[in-house]
């Protein structure tokens, strides 16, 4: 299917990225990976007048330590996020929710940033990088500025990104030495999630001392399953201790309802994901 | 050689790897698209996004000077009002049969039809410029559900009608003469109490066949004849139902089908677009393309399947089955597709499969409504019903309390018994269920199975094991000419072949069956190494295109090599007569006295011979050759089976239901096909391996929805849900073999085997694993939502409707509404 005309830069920096998106205009588009935006410019759900390519910035891409974080340039592959080790050792969680990422050809392609900005419920990295507290480095015409993933969500399809910005790094606090697994229930093996559960725990002589719990897909935005996280600290991280704690998963949710699960059903899967998240998170 | 292949060769069994695959593999072919011809200009149609509208008014203007556009037309512009699109299956004297226009010109009947086409320089510029037509529509109440479209006041689809019935055909073998009276078997049954009645109602979703090449077609009208390049299942049909159409005559007309990637019978069809790429090349005088996107192929192209069934099966208390009684709502969409009307009844002689029925009744009401048109889609009406009986089956052993195996062993025909007429009339010439069966439950480990069931059930276990069965078998072979003709088909079962022998000794063999994806052209051409004792590589397949291989009737219905490879074996009978006769003239020798083996003509008792590639050469210089002939090997067959071909199998399937989130996990697939001689194993089993996909998929995945406007709503690939390898185990497939006593090779069709029987086998094992819970029903696809709401409805608890008219609001693409492309994501 064929996109409708739009002109087409490719900048060499982020400063001349934020300079061509001052130039685009309200029309201007970014183009990351492209796995979300180039579907719906084919099926021509979106016209923008330009689009600015991303892709030749070598500064947005790559992994390194920074401190006590751990930086990632917002147009690092979900392949290399997979595969880095400083991700396997301080920041598990985020490197196992990616790797559930649709494909193989779509991990090459698509990237932690392009999802994080497009901002899609069902998409998979909103949740961990809520549950981890990252930071999100937005640079604009006046300077770049941080911006926390809990305010950074604010609704379907939308972020604290303003117009004439661009998401540059996403810096996660390590969380070296914890637990952590991502649940996904979707309906083929390369579907969105109709819900995950993003778990991080940290288990000290077998009782939960610190508890991080993010939800995919199951309101507007990512949500933090805080009343998850209270009920879980302090308990034994048992079967029956997380099952009770995971009941209160739909607290603060507002699931969708749609033709593969209407919001009773998804507030259902909810609770048995988390319930299976965290056991698995903690080992 | 008239029966099987000459024994000293061996290319009949051998799993070749196929010849096409190289060049589909790597791209180096032709599809439709890649056609691009100087001056071409690209079609683009403007569809309606309502179901059910009166069109007021058409501005083009905008269109008209968008940039490239050479032109915007309606019905009206092109004087195409009148003309109408074949359906060549009238199935009862007085079938309702609507015109089904080029493009909707008074009133739009379903969301998708075409209203307008843009033509414009490039595809781009016919795609905007198509976003620029405004058409006005006064909206009309859409016609959605098939039973409320049968009421007394309902809304009409085509109101000229009086009806949205479209036709009731009806079997009876009580009637008939081929068994006794259905009422008759019900009424002793009810009368009995040694029998029972039992009703069940099951349900066949709508399904979009999903072929991975979308449609398309170029139309060139530059040299003397018209060529029209089409990716469709039937280029003969198309070409004498262009001629029907729109009076182009036939000798005028070219049809290629070239590379064309898959049908699954959706690509059986004669295309509005088609018709209006041929019209609009005539008016311009230059090539026209079309190609559709994936969503307009989803909405627009025809769907299958869509029927309502209710089933009576009566039967002894001993299991003993007596009467089977058949009523089925079959949904036609808006108008009839080609052969629309009679893919149910193609599933009328098939309900009783197996079973040694005495009373079979078949009721089928077609019903019109404001939906997608419905035609054939892999099986077409025998997966249908094959699901219905075996469902049934199933329900009644639970019913009986007898073990579902041991009850269909009580009633299927056995292997001794064959041939076999069943209640419906037909002869099924050969099988062997008991072989199949024992083989695929050896292999299955059905015995141990059922006992981990026993243990999970009594454990409580959260996931719980289902065992599912279906002992299938189907008609495929379409074909015997006088019995599509008793049935009202319009058009013949025949196929035909040409084989020429080339002077260098190499052979080009022309058939009508032109594929599209099968594997013809070297299933093909290992039967004519054997047939005339050449080597493999030396045999060249040609097809699909008329001025080719000018007579055919196509691909579909599992009749490739029953029919065509018939067709072929009978030309090639032919080639070695005649290569007998100079062989003997060259030898000196009698005509009795020579025999052909491996591709050597010898005088019996000597040493003397000659290979068919000297008799070739021998015939080309044509220096000398016997007085009463021809110098010519060359010869033609035209091939009519006087019998359908019967395949079956046994087909089990275990899957493990995690009855917290209701996951249907397909842990084990085991089937045993019988499908006669086998010429290519591999090509065999890629066949079963793609056929079972698309019956799993209709158990466990794939449905096309309404919502209540009328709108489509999986209209992408994130909406229809097909699976991938990933949702599938690794099948365990094999073959046994009875062969055919039908056709001189012993074979029988395999390519909707997997189709028709494996839907039924997991919905048997979906509801067997929760049986105990109380469940008794869960309606396709059994998706994880509504297993979970069948275990809570067992348990007493009630929940939420599943909406199965919504998008999924985030999945990727964001609230996307396909038939509403203006609409934005934010």
């Amino acid at each position: 299917m064929i996109p409708s005309k739009f002109d087409y830069v490719k900048p060499a920096s982020v400063a001349e990225a934020v300079q061509a998106l001052a130039d685009g205009g309200d029309d201007a588009k970014i183009l990351a990976g492209g796995q979300s935006l180039i579907p719906v410019l084919r099926l021509r759900l979106a016209a923008p007048s330009v689009i600015i390519d991303l892709g030749g910035i070598a500064e947005l891409r790559g992994i390194r330590e920074d401190g006590d974080h751990i930086a990632i340039g917002a147009m690092t592959s979900y392949h290399d996020i997979v595969r880095d080790d400083l991700v396997k050792q301080h920041v598990a969680l985020l490197g196992q929710a990616t790797e559930t990422v649709a494909d193989n050809q779509v991990r090459h392609r698509g990237t932690l940033g392009g999802s994080l900005a497009h901002a899609d419920p069902a998409g998979d990295l909103g949740a961990p990088a809520l549950a981890l507290d990252a930071q999100m480095v937005i640079a604009g015409a006046s300077g770049t500025r941080t911006v926390g993933a809990a305010e950074f969500f604010v609704d379907y399809f939308t972020t604290a990104i303003g117009d004439g910005e661009i998401l540059t790094e996403i810096r996660f606090p390590k969380y070296t030495g914890w637990g952590s697994h991502y649940e996904k229930f979707n309906r083929t093996a390369q579907a969105w999630s109709m819900c995950a559960v993003a778990a991080a725990i940290k288990v000290d002589g077998g009782t939960i001392s610190e508890a991080r719990v993010g939800l995919t897909n199951m309101g507007t935005t990512p949500i933090r399953a805080t009343g998850v996280e209270q009920a879980l600290v302090g308990q034994p991280a048992t079967a029956d201790a997380v099952r009770a704690a995971a009941e209160r998963a739909t607290e603060g949710t507002a699931a969708p309802s749609d033709a593969d699960a209407a919001a009773d059903y998804r507030e259902h899967l909810a609770k048995v994901l988390t319930g299976r998240a965290v056991l698995a998170a903690a080992g | 050689m008239t029966t099987t292949a000459d024994p000293t060769t061996l290319e009949f069994g051998k799993a070749r790897t196929r010849k096409e695959d190289a060049r589909l593999i790597t791209g180096r072919t032709k599809f439709t698209d890649a056609i691009n011809l100087h001056g071409m200009l690209h079609l683009h149609v403007v569809r309606s996004p309502l179901a059910h509208a009166t069109i007021t008014g058409v501005d083009k203007t905008a269109a008209e000077a968008s940039p490239g556009v050479i032109g915007v037309y309606t019905a009206a512009d092109l004087g195409v009002e009148g003309v109408g699109l074949p359906c060549a299956w009238p199935i009862t004297p007085d079938m309702k049969s609507p015109q089904r226009p080029l493009l909707a010109h008074t009133t739009v009947h379903f969301a998708g039809e075409g209203v307008a086409v843009v033509l414009a320089r490039s595809a781009a510029e016919a795609r905007d410029a198509a976003d620029l037509v405004e058409v006005d529509y006064e909206p009309l109440e859409p016609v959605l559900n098939m039973e409320d479209a049968l009421k007394e006041g309902a809304t009409l689809v085509h109101p000229d009608l009086g009806t949205n019935e479209n036709a009731t055909w009806v079997f009876d073998s009580g009637a008939a003469g081929t068994g006794s009276s259905i009422d008759e078997a019900i009424s002793a049954a009810e009368a009995d109490a040694d029998s029972i009645v039992l009703k069940r109602r099951f349900i066949q979703q709508r399904l979009i066949p999903a072929f991975m090449e979308p449609r398309a077609c170029v139309v060139d009208p530059t040299g003397e004849q018209i060529t029209v390049w089409a990716a469709t299942q039937v280029p003969h049909i198309l070409r004498t139902m262009t001629t029907v159409t729109l009076g182009v005559p036939e000798s005028k007309l070219r049809v290629i089908a070239p590379d064309v990637g898959g049908g699954f019978g959706g690509k059986i069809g004669v295309l509005p677009e088609e018709m209006l790429c041929v019209a609009l090349a005539q008016k311009t005088g230059k090539p026209i393309k079309w190609n559709e996107t994936r969503s307009e192929s989803l909405l627009a192209a025809h769907h299958g399947r869509d029927q309502i069934q209710d089933i009576t099966i009566t039967a002894k208390r001993d299991g003993t089955v007596t009467g089977l009684d058949v009523h089925l709502l079959a949904d036609m969409g808006a108008y009839l597709g080609l052969v629309g009307p009679g893919v149910p009844i193609l599933g009328a002689f098939m309900f009783n499969s197996i079973y040694k029925f005495p009373a079979l009744k078949f009721t089928c009401t077609n019903v019109f409504t404001t939906k997608t048109l419905t035609d054939a889609y892999r099986g077409a009406g025998r997966p249908e019903a094959t699901f219905a009986i075996e469902r049934i089956m199933d329900e009644l052993a639970v019913e009986l309390g007898i073990e579902p195996m041991e009850l269909r062993k009580k009633n299927w025909i056995t292997h001794e018994e064959f041939p076999f007429t069943t209640v419906v009339g037909l002869t099924y010439d050969s099988g062997n269920y008991e072989q199949a069966t024992a083989q695929a439950m050896e292999a299955f480990d059905y015995a141990g199975l059922r006992r981990e069931q026993e243990e999970r059930r009594a454990s409580g276990d959260k996931v719980q094991l289902g065992i599912g069965i279906s002992t299938f078998t189907e008609m495929c072979g379409l074909a015997p000419s006088r019995v599509l003709g008793s049935l009202s088909y319009g058009a013949g079962g025949w196929e035909a072949a040409s084989i020429r022998m080339l002077a260098t000794g190499k052979v080009e063999v022309i058939t009508g069956a032109s594929a599209h994806g099968q594997g013809h052209e070297t299933a093909f051409s290992q039967i004519v190494a054997d047939q005339l004792g050449v080597p493999f590589e030396d045999v060249e397949v040609l097809h699909g295109d008329t001025q080719i291989s000018p007579k055919g009737l196509d691909t579909y219905g599992s009749r490739s090599l029953v029919v065509g490879g018939i067709a072929i074996v009978k030309a090639a009978e032919k080639v070695v007569a005649k290569a007998k006769k100079i062989a003997a003239h060259l030898l000196e020798a009698s005509e009795d006295d020579i025999e052909f083996s491996g591709g050597t003509f010898t005088v019996k008792g000597t040493d003397k011979g000659k290979a068919i590639q000297e008799i070739a050469f021998a015939a080309f210089m044509a220096h000398d050759y016997p007085e009463d002939m021809e110098p010519n090997l060359d010869a033609d067959a035209v091939y009519d089976p006087e019998n359908f071909s019967y395949p079956h199998g046994t087909h089990l399937a275990a899957v493990e239901i995690d009855t917290e989130t209701g996951r249907v996990n397909l842990r084990k697939y085991v089937c045993v096909d019988d499908i006669g001689t086998v010429v290519n194993p591999l090509i065999v089993e890629g066949q079963v391996h793609g056929g079972l996909a698309q019956g799993i998929a209709q158990a466990l995945f794939e449905e096309a929805n309404y919502d209540d406007q009328g709108t489509l709503v999986n209209g992408t690939f994130v909406d229809y849900t097909l699976p991938s390898a990933a949702d599938l185990p690794s099948f365990d497939t094999s073959t046994v073999s009875t062969p055919a006593t039908s056709n001189p090779l012993g074979v029988k069709g395999v390519g909707e085997a997997g189709t028709i029987a494996s839907t039924p086998a997991i919905v048997n094992s979906v509801i067997d694993a929760l049986r105990h819970l109380g469940v008794t029903n869960v309606e396709m696809p059994c998706t994880s939502q509504r297993v979970w709401r069948a275990i809570q409805e067992a348990k007493g608890n009630t929940t939420q409707e599943t909406p199965i008219d919504t998008h999924s609001p985030g999945a990727g693409l964001g609230s996307i509404d396909p038939n509403n492309p203006q609409g934005e994501v934010q």
